[in-house]
C-alpha cells in the first residue's frame, strides 16, 4: 500500500476518533460581537527566516456572517490555501491514538491611515492584511461589516503598536453554501512571513470574551533548533509545553508532503505549547528566539514597545551599580556607628 | 466709595441672568466613560458632551433602573430622538442637553452587546 494512503487512512482514523477541534489564532467576531470557538490550533514553522503561519477558520454556532482578525508580526508574502492535514498531523504527533489509531519590528509607529496590502480570497473566505493604527484598522473593520466586541479598541492599539499588520477573514456565507460547506468547516490557511523570529498572537484570542470565559489553544512551533520563548510555560499562567522535543523524521516527512510544505526542513524541534486559561490571565503572545537566547518582551506583550528589552550587558551593568550602591551604603553605615 | 457700588451693581445684574447651560464633557476610551459620577445642580440645564475616541460605536443613555432594564433587551439600535438617549458613532461627538427638575441619581450606560458588563456605566447625582 503506498504511504500517502497509508498516512491518509491512518488520519481518517484518527479524526474519527478525536474530537474535532476548532482551529485559528485570531479573534473571532460575530454578528452581536459574541464569539464561540472551540480550542484553537495553529501550527508556526520557522526556517530560512521565514515563519510559515498555519491556521484554521473553523466558524463554530450561530448564523450570519463571522469574521477573524489576526495580527501579524510582519507583511506576508503569501496567503494561500494551507495543506490538508499539517494540523491533524501535529496533533496526532503530539496525542498518538491509542489501538485506533494507525524580521519583525516591534514597536512601530502608529498609524491614523489603514493600507490594504493584499486581498485574497480561499474557498469561502475573504482575506485582506491591512496595515494600519488601531483605530484606522477598527474603523475598517466596522465599515467591513465587523462586529467589534467592546474590548477591541484597546486590544487593537496593543497589537498595532507592537506591529501594524493584521489579517481580516470574513466567511462569506454564500459562497459556502454554493461550495456545499457549512458554518463549522474549517478552511486552513498557510500565511507566510518574512520576519527575524518567528511570534504568534495569543492575547487576541480572549476578544470578546468575559474575564472568566476560558480559552484554550494549541500552538505548534517548528523550529531548526530548540528555541527560547517567552513567557516561560509554568502553568500558573495558563502556558504549559506537553511537548518539547527533537521531530520525528516521520513527522517532518509527512508535513513535507502536504501541500504547500516542502519547505520543511529534514531536521528540527517541535514545541507543543498549550493554552489553557480565561480571558483575563491571557494578557501575552508568544514571543520566540529561534537561537536559543532571550525573546523580545515587547513581543510577548510583557512590556510596553519603547521600553528597551533589557540586553545581558545592560543587565550586568544594572547588577553592578546595585552592588556598588550597596557596598556604600553599608561603608557609610559602618563608618557612622564608628563615629 | 463709588466703585465699590459700582462692583455691587453689576454683581446684582450678574446674578438677575439666567444662567448659562453648564457643561459636562465626558471622553469615551476604551470603552470606558472619563468620568464614572457626575454631580449637577438640579432645575438648571446641564450640556452633556460625549466624545468617542474609539473606533467602534458606544451609546450614552441615561435614566433610572427601569428604563436600563427596557434597553438591555431593546432592539432600537440607533438612539437620536430623544436628548437622554445618545449614539455616539466611532470617533465622534455628540452634545445633549438635559434639565434635572429635582435631586435625583440616575445611570448612564451603554448598552451595545457586552459594554455594560465591560463598564460602560456611570452616574449622575442631581442636588
Amino acid at each position: 500500500m503506498p504511504r500517502s494512503l497509508m498516512f491518509a487512512m491512518a488520519l481518517a482514523l484518527s479524526m474519527l476518533t478525536l474530537a474535532a477541534p476548532a482551529f485559528a489564532c485570531g479573534g473571532l467576531i460575530g454578528p452581536n460581537g459574541a464569539v464561540n470557538l472551540l480550542r484553537t490550533t495553529t501550527f508556526v514553522g520557522y526556517h530560512d527566516g521565514v515563519e510559515h503561519y498555519v491556521t484554521a477558520f473553523q466558524f463554530a454556532g450561530g448564523g450570519g456572517k463571522f469574521g477573524s482578525l489576526t495580527p501579524l508580526p510582519g507583511i506576508p508574502s503569501n496567503v494561500e490555501k494551507g495543506g490538508s492535514w499539517t494540523l491533524q498531523r501535529l496533533i496526532r504527533e503530539t496525542q498518538p491514538i491509542k489501538a485506533t489509531a494507525g524580521p519583525v519590528a516591534f514597536g512601530a509607529t502608529r498609524s491614523d491611515a489603514v493600507e490594504v496590502l493584499l486581498q485574497t480570497k480561499i474557498d469561502a473566505l475573504d482575506i485582506t492584511v491591512l496595515r494600519g493604527g488601531g483605530a484606522a484598522v477598527g474603523e475598517w473593520a466596522t465599515a467591513h461589516g465587523f462586529r467589534l466586541p467592546a474590548d477591541a479598541p484597546e486590544v487593537l492599539d496593543f497589537y498595532a503598536d507592537r506591529s501594524p499588520i493584521f489579517l481580516a477573514a470574513a466567511f462569506d456565507a454564500d459562497a459556502a453554501s454554493a461550495r456545499g460547506q457549512r458554518i463549522g468547516d474549517g478552511t486552513p490557511v498557510h500565511i507566510t512571513i518574512p520576519t527575524a523570529n518567528p511570534w504568534v498572537p495569543l492575547r487576541i484570542l480572549a476578544l470578546g470574551k468575559q474575564a472568566n470565559d476560558p480559552v484554550t489553544a494549541d500552538v505548534y512551533l517548528l523550529t531548526d533548533r530548540k528555541p527560547a520563548i517567552l513567557p516561560l510555560a509554568r502553568g500558573a499562567n495558563g502556558l504549559t509545553l506537553p511537548y518539547d522535543r527533537a521531530a520525528s523524521t516521520a513527522l517532518l516527512d509527512d508535513l513535507r508532503s502536504d501541500a504547500g510544505m516542502d519547505w520543511v526542513p529534514a531536521s528540527g524541534w517541535l514545541s507543543q505549547l498549550r493554552i489553557d486559561t480565561n480571558a483575563a490571565t491571557l494578557s501575552y503572545d508568544l514571543a520566540v528566539d529561534v537561537q536559543g537566547h532571550s525573546p523580545s518582551r515587547v513581543a510577548a506583550g510583557l512590556e510596553t514597545p519603547g521600553a528597551a528589552d533589557p540586553t545581558p550587558l545592560a543587565l550586568t551593568l544594572l547588577a553592578a551599580a546595585m552592588a556598588a550602591l550597596v557596598l556604600i551604603a553599608i561603608r557609610e553605615q559602618r563608618r557612622t556607628v564608628l563615629a | 466709595m463709588k466703585l465699590a457700588l459700582l462692583l455691587l451693581l453689576v454683581a446684582v445684574a450678574g446674578a438677575c441672568v439666567p444662567a448659562a447651560p453648564r457643561t459636562v464633557a465626558i471622553t469615551i476610551h476604551y470603552s470606558h466613560y472619563s468620568t464614572t459620577q457626575v454631580d449637577v445642580p438640579a432645575g438648571l440645564p446641564i450640556t452633556f458632551i460625549i466624545r468617542n475616541d474609539d473606533p467602534i460605536d458606544h451609546e450614552w443613555l441615561i435614566g433610572d433602573l427601569a428604563m436600563h432594564e427596557r434597553h438591555r433587551t431593546g432592539t432600537e439600535p440607533v438612539h437620536a430622538s430623544r436628548p437622554e438617549e445618545l449614539t455616539i458613532p466611532a470617533l465622534s461627538t455628540r452634545t445633549t442637553t438635559l434639565t434635572f427638575p429635582t435631586a435625583m441619581t440616575l445611570m448612564y450606560m451603554c448598552h451595545l452587546p457586552g459594554h455594560e458588563v465591560y463598564g460602560m456605566v456611570g452616574m449622575l447625582v442631581a442636588k
